[in-house]
């Protein structure tokens, strides 16, 4: 039997390989792939149409906490950030802080005004 | 050349002109992000040397969530496996974009294996951007500066996320967990001047989400290549 100490790392070690693997592979198939190639092209659409899809995916269907805030609230941050950002003149930083600062009062307010609520019918 | 050659990375101005790129928003986001992942182990009951190795050897967030979730819940190890890579499957399309760009400087294979370790969606995209002005014999140093501040910025990240776990109000917390995607949206968001992969980036955030409520598991391949394809196809017919 395997120890149970050793267990997480156990865990841990096929995380790193099968992280790896896809890296390794990448640097494998690429060969000797141009820049200026129409594949090279195809590959770099795909690429960012998975990350696009892996994003979206990440707002609209979180996993772990952040689906605990509604669909609602995670929208309207990042509708918000996307607009501070293009008004800014495409500043990042302020970009991030308004998705950030959106969500965290919405779902502040959502928590607390059911609070007050429920204290005001007592 | 020869000299420029015999110069060791940290010697090598784009190798700093990397570390001045990482420094700044890309490490306040990533760094926030971490200290989630950080206090993701803590709640697992997993030690803090568990996620201190994790984000050391397996550099990818979405992967490392995932391995944590499906531990914790006592997963079978073919099972972590399976996740883990179908997660980190991007990685290899977005590798195999990445290296013709240090091939035109004709960087060594060994190299190219040992720098694949960092290639995560952060670097990725400001070396997509800004691969194609650069000197060729620049990308490799720069790239390997930009990802060692990346890199160990977000495992002291792991450990301070460990220790602060359950002292941030949980809004606060949330709000932590939902900058990665905010950042990565607005970075995507920034790069749209190629129509293909502008198209490409748009179908795929539609097609994403809505594959994924029928097939869960293969949704983001799935999405990849058909919103890919699609945007590629797009981008030749008006240019």
């Amino acid at each position: 039997m395997i120890d149970q100490e050793m267990l997480p790392y156990l865990a841990l070690l096929v995380g790193a390989l099968t992280t790896y693997v896809s890296r390794f592979l990448g640097v494998l198939l690429a060969g000797r792939l141009k820049v200026e190639s129409p594949l090279f092209e195809w590959l770099s659409c795909v690429t960012y149409a998975l990350l696009a899809a892996l994003i979206a995916r990440m707002i609209i269907f979180p996993s772990g906490p952040l689906a605990e805030a509604p669909l609602f609230d995670r929208l309207a941050a990042a509708t918000l950030a996307l607009a501070s950002f293009y008004l800014t003149r495409r500043n990042l930083l302020l970009g991030v802080a308004a998705g950030f600062a959106t969500l965290v009062l919405v779902t502040w307010v959502r928590v607390s005004g059911s609070d007050l609520l429920a204290a005001l019918q007592l | 050349m020869a000299a420029r050659q015999g110069r060791s990375l940290f010697r090598d101005e784009h190798f700093w002109h990397g570390v001045q790129r990482g420094v700044g928003v890309p490490l306040i986001v990533l760094s926030a992000s971490f200290l989630g992942f950080g206090a993701l182990i803590r709640e697992s009951n997993l030690q803090l040397i568990h996620g201190i190795v994790s984000t050391m050897t397996g550099w990818a967030l979405p992967g490392q969530v995932a391995l944590v979730e499906l531990y914790a819940v006592g997963a079978p190890l073919a099972v972590i496996a399976l996740a883990v890579w179908l997660t980190n499957a991007r990685l290899l399309p977005m590798t195999v974009t990445l290296m013709p760009y240090f091939n035109e400087a004709g960087t060594p294979r060994w190299k190219l294996y040992i720098a694949c370790h960092w290639i995560a969606v952060t670097g990725w995209a400001e070396a997509m951007r800004r691969f194609p002005a650069m000197p060729p014999e620049g990308r490799y140093p720069f790239f390997i500066g930009m990802s060692l501040v990346l890199w160990s910025s977000c495992i002291l990240a792991t450990g301070i996320g460990y220790y602060i776990a359950g002292l941030v109000p949980f809004h606060v917390s949330l709000g932590l967990v939902f900058l990665n995607p905010i950042y990565f949206m607005l970075v995507f968001a920034s790069d749209l001047a190629n129509r293909g992969r502008a198209m490409a980036l748009l179908l795929g955030a539609v097609a994403g989400p809505a594959l994924h409520v029928v097939v869960p598991d293969w949704s983001l391949l799935i999405a990849g290549l058909t919103a890919g394809t699609l945007g590629y196809l797009i981008g030749r017919r008006w240019p």
